[in-house]
């Protein structure tokens, strides 16, 4: 029996940080993707203590992106939503200065990639680092095209991604 | 190897429907059912097991975001578990159903739901089937109107061994 769920790529982060992780010519042969990535940020944010956003693109396009967000902090709970040039919310990861080797752990699923309808994903963004802060994340994306995915970029909104951080995409075949 | 994640059946509407149901779901652990779709207006999508819509017996608990609210609410004693918001038009949306260990006759069914529709909201749901049935089949359907024209449904079968 053939698989459906297969790995097409993967990334690990080296030492010297990575600016962006990026899966290009992604073939249409699938018919969802999953993306799971493990991230930690070089950069601290401005307080020291909250995690940093993950921002996702497709297929390098800058326009066209929707989405809704509700989060929990470790004290509270709150909803957010923006539109525009990229995904800002595609799950998180943890900033440098909070505890040494916690990794965020953060799960991307797009069904019907290659569809003719817009695209819509959900994301689940985790992380914890035994402080006073942490986050938990769900995000609704949408991205108004009706181009097939063949391409996806995570870049942080600041700094680099650390040494260790990985990311895989895989495929998944409804038959 | 045996693979342990298998398409148990998929659907692409090439009309509207008023429901979706997949049937012989098969010998497997858990099943998950993933969904992008479009309705005839927003409304909730719904979920019933077996065409049990006996009033009752299905209870669901959310988790939400508007996107300038995040809230919880209930629904308990009703003839189906509340899936998601779906909307209309071009807004799609990504709708995740998991069901661990769905063909258990000892227990009550339980599902993890996540519904992710970025023009109204972001959704996580607990459902709940107060039967101790086998799950042979489930529906999915919204609260009104049908499901759109290009409206994609699969379900997967997940084996443990």
């Amino acid at each position: 029996m053939a698989s459906t769920y297969e790995l097409i790529a993967s990334t690990t982060v080296g030492s010297g940080g990575a600016a962006n992780i990026e899966f290009t010519s992604i073939p249409s042969t699938y018919t969802d993707l999953i993306v799971r990535y493990s991230l930690r940020s070089t950069a601290n944010d401005s307080g020291g203590s909250t995690p940093i956003d993950v921002r996702l693109t497709f297929n390098g396009s800058g326009s066209g992106y929707s989405e809704k967000m509700i989060y929990g902090t470790g004290s509270s709970a709150a909803s957010a939503a923006t539109s525009g040039s990229l995904i800002n919310w595609a799950g998180t990861q943890t900033n440098n200065s909070q505890t040494a080797s916690t990794f965020a752990s953060n799960d991307l699923y797009i069904p019907n990639y290659a569809g003719a309808s817009y695209k819509s994903a959900s994301v689940d963004g985790v992380q914890e680092n035994n402080a006073t802060a942490a986050a938990s994340r769900l995000t609704a994306v949408l991205w108004s095209s009706t181009a097939a995915i063949t391409s996806l970029k995570l870049a942080p909104d600041y700094g680099n991604f650390a040494q260790n951080s990985t990311a895989y995409l895989y495929g998944v075949k409804n038959a | 190897m045996a693979s342990t994640y298998v398409p148990i059946a998929t659907t692409t509407l090439g009309s509207s429907a008023a429901s979706v149901t997949f049937n012989s779901l098969g010998s497997y652990t858990d099943i998950k059912v993933v969904y992008s779709a479009t309705a005839s207006s927003l409304v909730n999508s719904r979920l019933q097991f077996n065409g049990d819509s006996s009033s009752g017996f299905y209870s669901t608990q959310v988790l939400y975001g508007t996107g300038s609210t995040a809230a919880a609410t209930r629904q308990s004693n009703q003839n189906s578990i509340w899936v998601d918001n779906t909307d209309t038009g071009s807004n799609v949306n990504t709708t995740i159903i998991d069901v661990m260990n769905y063909s258990n006759t000892s227990t009550y069914k339980t599902c993890l739901i996540r519904g992710s529709a970025a023009s109204t909201q972001v959704d996580a749901h607990v459902g709940l089937w107060r039967n101790t049935n086998a799950i042979t089949s489930l529906t999915l359907f919204p609260s009104s109107g049908t499901y759109s024209t290009g409206s994609t449904f699969t379900v997967y079968g997940i084996k443990a061994a």
